[in-house]
Order: structure tokens, then C-alpha cells, then sequence
């Protein structure tokens, strides 16, 4: 089967400051790989470079095996509607309310009728366990984590492969953070997706990824199961997972199954 | 990839309809319509029996196609791939809620006019209370003069005034070009050629230098305003400053106000050499008047009055668009649109504004700034 995602040889600088050095990732089919790294270790750079965002000084990034900075503009298109993203602080366009906002992406196709387009978005809400009432809100009278959802909700529109979040959890208290991975993993499973996402959170990661991929010293220094990176003998595997190494042993067992 | 499609097959006593083909939104995109039509003249039969098992792909699109046609309703007979159930067990979830909509009303019409009137209103309330915070502020400084936000005025001043010079200084000089071109054409006919000087003198240092440079600013600056102030609304940082018990009148509406006070006589006065070169090298071509003479006489011509007239004009320019822009400005709602329509109403409010201040100061100094003869 071929790779999601494959970025090979990424560099890049950010402000003179070399962040990435002959960075090589894979996401492969089915994957549910979380992205850790110390702060400022160029995580969400690398995000931005594999979704065709921002340009890498040097390397290449596949996407469903096509060079995204080489298509053309409509085989870009058909490539970006493949995924979806989550952006960190949702990105949920504050001038159109929750209903228009998820709608966006399916009116943006111009070929479905506006009812079709009403019920998959009633679809989509319920998918992220919002209430239809939700809908005629605007952006700023929407919850930290009603925000998520729905942007979570607008990435989902399409019906993509891969799903690419940016701090899935970041700012939801501990019990909201909890219920939004269980639905991460719950859609993971029922709409077989491919996810990678970007995290700090190890409870998040423990919960829900079933690889990890670690960034260090400007490059991945290992992609593997999770108990093989918290078994890692390196000082950053030491200090992210530290006192939670218990934890991830129990549950670890539990997520193999 | 294959395409989606439905055949009728009878099998035994009972009809079965047969789907097969890929099922997703990219594979339906262009065939919603026909599917639908085709679906929906099966689904109403309960006795039919639906065979889903040749569906390789299914994703929520289709899915909610099979559903919509079986009228929201698992039919009593149904084969289909166990991978596929569940993404039509999740539309039985889905609660049947009306769609968000707008309807239409004869009285929509009245209900703007209304709205409007109570826009205007409510504006009129903020403009006249925002007024008031800056009373109160300037009461403040006076008790604390350790407070005045002096680099706050200053940068102000820089960023309103000094970054301005350049256009206005092209516009200035322009319009003074255009203005003694045309009266001197009609003037030269008259053979009053040497009344150039007295023509352009009050109408460039009385009227045409302190609207020009306040329209200039109110484009340039006033705009800037209310965009920093309205985006500083959406992001919270005044909501912030608040809470850290800065007071956004005075950290950000006052000295915008004083630093326009300041900065718009003096752009004024800037604008208003320009032209007045300007309109000395149009009359030097067409009936060459020379420089010197040229501004020797112009005092002699010129009421100093009119000078003083121009300043105070000038301030009460500077203050009125500074006021605006930060009233659109702290109006706005946390939504990017907001912040448009806030820039918007703050360049067309300030620049009526003082089209009507300047009309009110033409008849309160009517009697003011001239040679008596």
C-alpha cells in the first residue's frame, strides 16, 4: 500500500533559524500517528509544509503519492479535497455561522443541491456530537470546545482520506479534551481515516495514536508504536513521557487490542 | 473507481434492487440528481428488498442518498456489508431538525427603515458617551498628569501626521496647479490677472488646505485607526487591557484624538504651501507672476485671520475623525465582516462630518478674515 504522506529530505529555515534538517516522514494507510516534539521543535511547521502551506527550502512532500508544489491547479484541487484539516484554533470563518461555515466545502463543489448539502451538514454535526441548534451560530458565541467540533465538523465535509489535526485538544479542559479524542478515535474507526496529528498532550497520545512520531534535533528520530518510542533511550522520550511511562504501560495493553 | 448505479432484479416472489459501484461524494458529485430521482421511485415500495452488498465504496454522501430515498426509514428488507452499517446507523441518529432559515416578511421593508433609525440612535448614544469617557479621562490627567500617555500622543502624531507628508504634499500641490490654472484661464479674459494671488490666498488657506488634508487623513489614517482598534476588538486584546485594568479610552482613544488635534493643523498648514506653489507655478506659466512677487503679496492680500480660522478648523477636523475611528472601531463585533463594514461607516462618517463642521464654521466666521475695504 502506498504512503499517505511521504516527505523525504525537508529543510527549512524559519527566520535564519534552521528548523528541519533532512527530515524524512511516512503516514501510511490507516495509521493514527501522533507528531510529538519539545516546543519550537517545528511541528506545526512540518504540518504546514506537508499540506502545501508553506514551501520547504528543500525536500519533497507526497501526497496520495502526488508532489503537491508540482500539480496543476484542478489536480490540486481534487488532491486538497482528500484531506481535511483542523486547524489549532479552529480557523472557523468568524463572518458565517456554524451551519454555513461546515457547508462551505460541499457548496464549493457547485454540483450537490442545497437540500443534499443541508442534510449532510445536519450529518456531519451530529457526527461530532453537536445539536442541530448549534448551527445558526456564529464562531464568537461558540464554546472553546463547540469551536473544535465544528471545525472538526467542516473538516470532515468531504468525506477525506486523511485527516491532519494541529493540537486536537489544546485549550479543552481535561473532560472535553477526553470526550474530543474519543470521538477523534471513534470517527478514526468508523470512516477509516488515516490521521496525523500534532500534539503535547501525552494522555491525548496515549488515548489515541497508534504510532508516534518523534521530532528531535531537526529531524524524526523515530516513528514507531508507542511502546517502542516511550522505551526510547533519548533525553527528549525521557523528559515528554517522564512520570506518565505507568500510564502508557497500562493502557498501552489495552490499545493493541 | 467505479460508477455508481441501481438495477431491478426479481428474485423469487419479491423484487430486489441491486446497488453496486463506488458510493462517494466524488463518484456522485455530478449524478445527485439523476440518483435521486431513480432512488426515490423505489423507495416508497416496503415489499422491495434492497441488496447493498455491490457497493465496494460508501461514504456519508451516498449513504445519505439510500436514506433520503428509503423516506429516513430502514426498509423492512436490506443486505448490505457489515463495514457499511455504520454509516447508516449514524444517520438514524441524526435528529430531524428545520433548516436554519430566513423568511421572508411585506413588512421587511419597514423593519430596515426601523433598524436603520435605531442604528443611528444607538450610534449617536455611543458617539455622545464616548465624548464623555474623554471628559472624564481628561479630568483624570489633570489630577494625574504622570498619566498622559505621551508616546502614545506621539507616535500618533507620527503615524497620522508625519507618514502623511509625501501624499499630501502630491495631492496639495496638484490641486493648486488645477485650481490657479482654471481661475487664471477666466481671470486672464478679464484682464484681473494679478487677482490670482488674492483668489488662491483665501480659498487654498481658508477652505480648500484644512478640507483637503482631512479628507487626506480621514482616508489614511482614520481608516488605519478604526482597522487597529476593530481588530484589537477581535482578537480581545482590548478585552485584555481591560482586565488589567488599562482603560482603552485612554490608552488608545485619547491619544489618538490629541495626537490628530495636534497633527492635522500642521498637515494642514503643509497642504496648504503646497498648493499655494502649486498655484504659483500655474500663474507663472500662464501670466507670469513671479515667486517673489507672488508671496510678497499675498500677506497684503490675505487676512492673518484666515489663517487662525484654518487651524481651529483643523483641530476640530482632527478630533472628529479621530472620534469616529475609534468609535467604529471599539463597535466592532468579533467577526472579520464587522471589521469592514466598522471602516467603512468610520471614512464615510468622518468625511460628512466635517463637510458639516466646515459648514457650520463658513457661517460662524462669515464676518471673519477679511480687508475691510
Amino acid at each position: 500500500m502506498i504512503n499517505v504522506i511521504e516527505a523525504r529530505g525537508i529543510t527549512s529555515r524559519l527566520g535564519g533559524q534552521l528548523i528541519h534538517r533532512d527530515l524524512d516522514l511516512e503516514v501510511q494507510h490507516g495509521e493514527l500517528l501522533a507528531l510529538v516534539g519539545g516546543s519550537g521543535s517545528g511541528k506545526t511547521a512540518l504540518l504546514r509544509h506537508l499540506v502545501g502551506l508553506t514551501r520547504p527550502d528543500a525536500g519533497t512532500v507526497r501526497l496520495f503519492d502526488v508532489e503537491l508544489a508540482r500539480t496543476r491547479r484542478l489536480e490540486r484541487l481534487a488532491l486538497l479535497r482528500r484531506f481535511g484539516m483542523l486547524f489549532q484554533n479552529g480557523a472557523l470563518f468568524s463572518a458565517l455561522n456554524a451551519f454555513d461555515n461546515i457547508a462551505l466545502p460541499l457548496r464549493e463543489l457547485r454540483r450537490l443541491p442545497e437540500e443534499l448539502i443541508r442534510d449532510l451538514v445536519m450529518l456531519k454535526l451530529s457526527l461530532v456530537e453537536l445539536e442541530p441548534e448549534h448551527a445558526g451560530r456564529m464562531p464568537a458565541e461558540l464554546s472553546g470546545g463547540m469551536v473544535k467540533r465544528v471545525a472538526l465538523a467542516r473538516a470532515l465535509a468531504l468525506d477525506p482520506e486523511l485527516l491532519i489535526l494541529d493540537e486536537p485538544t489544546a485549550g479543552l479542559d481535561p473532560d472535553r479534551s477526553r470526550a474530543f479524542v474519543r470521538l477523534i478515535r471513534g470517527l478514526w474507526h468508523e470512516l477509516n481515516l488515516t490521521v496525523l496529528m500534532v500534539t503535547h498532550d501525552v494522555e491525548t497520545l496515549v488515548d489515541l495514536a497508534t504510532h508516534v512520531a518523534v521530532l528531535a534535533e531537526k529531524r524524526v528520530i523515530a516513528h514507531a508504536t508507542l511502546p517502542e518510542v516511550v522505551a526510547l533511550d533519548h533525553p527528549f522520550a525521557r523528559s515528554f513521557f517522564g512520570d506518565q511511562r505507568e500510564l502508557i504501560h497500562s493502557r498501552a495493553g489495552r490499545n493493541q487490542t | 473507481m467505479t460508477r455508481p448505479s441501481a438495477q431491478l432484479a426479481a428474485a423469487g416472489p419479491t423484487q430486489t434492487l441491486r446497488l453496486s459501484g463506488t458510493w462517494t461524494l466524488h463518484a456522485l458529485a455530478g449524478r445527485v440528481n439523476e440518483l435521486t430521482r431513480l432512488l426515490s421511485d423505489y423507495g416508497a415500495d416496503r415489499e422491495l428488498a434492497w441488496d447493498l452488498t455491490g457497493i465496494d465504496l460508501l461514504d456519508s454522501t451516498g449513504a445519505l442518498l439510500i436514506w433520503r430515498a428509503w423516506g429516513r426509514e430502514r426498509p423492512p428488507q436490506v443486505a448490505l456489508r457489515p463495514e457499511h452499517d455504520a454509516a447508516l446507523l449514524r444517520l438514524a441518529r441524526v435528529p430531524r431538525a428545520p433548516a436554519p432559515g430566513r423568511m421572508g416578511d411585506f413588512l421587511e421593508p419597514v423593519a430596515f427603515l426601523g433598524r436603520q433609525e435605531a442604528k443611528l440612535l444607538d450610534n449617536a448614544v455611543g458617539f455622545i458617551a464616548l465624548i464623555g469617557y474623554m471628559v472624564f479621562d481628561l479630568f483624570y490627567l489633570v489630577a494625574h498628569p504622570a498619566a498622559i500617555p505621551w508616546r502614545e500622543v506621539s507616535a500618533s502624531v507620527y503615524k497620522a501626521g508625519a507618514r502623511a507628508l509625501p501624499v499630501t504634499a502630491l495631492v496639495g500641490f496638484l490641486i493648486g496647479i488645477v485650481v490657479s490654472y482654471l481661475s487664471a484661464l477666466t481671470l486672464r479674459t478679464y484682464g484681473a490677472g494679478l487677482y490670482i494671488i488674492d483668489l488662491l490666498g483665501i480659498s487654498i488657506i481658508r477652505e480648500l488646505g484644512p478640507l483637503l488634508a482631512a479628507i487626506l487623513l480621514a482616508g489614511r489614517s482614520g481608516s488605519a485607526m478604526t482597522a487597529q482598534i476593530g481588530v484589537m476588538r477581535v482578537t480581545e486584546e482590548i478585552d485584555a487591557m481591560v482586565a488589567m485594568g488599562l482603560s482603552p479610552t485612554l490608552r488608545l482613544v485619547l491619544p489618538k484624538v490629541l495626537g490628530m488635534a495636534i497633527a492635522t493643523p500642521l498637515v494642514s498648514v503643509w497642504v496648504v504651501a503646497a498648493a499655494l506653489f502649486g498655484g504659483w507655478v500655474a500663474a507663472y506659466v500662464l501670466l507670469g507672476i513671479s515667486f517673489p512677487y507672488f508671496f510678497q503679496t499675498l500677506p497684503s492680500v490675505v487676512h492673518p485671520d484666515n489663517f487662525w480660522i484654518a487651524t481651529v478648523k483643523s483641530v476640530a477636523f482632527g478630533v472628529g475623525i479621530a472620534l469616529a475611528a475609534c468609535h467604529f472601531g471599539l463597535r466592532v463585533r468579533p467577526n472579520t465582516e464587522s471589521v469592514s463594514a466598522g471602516i467603512t461607516a468610520s471614512v464615510v462618517t468622518s468625511i460628512t462630518l466635517m463637510i458639516l463642521l466646515d459648514a457650520v464654521f463658513a457661517v460662524a466666521f462669515r464676518d471673519v478674515g477679511f480687508f475691510t475695504p
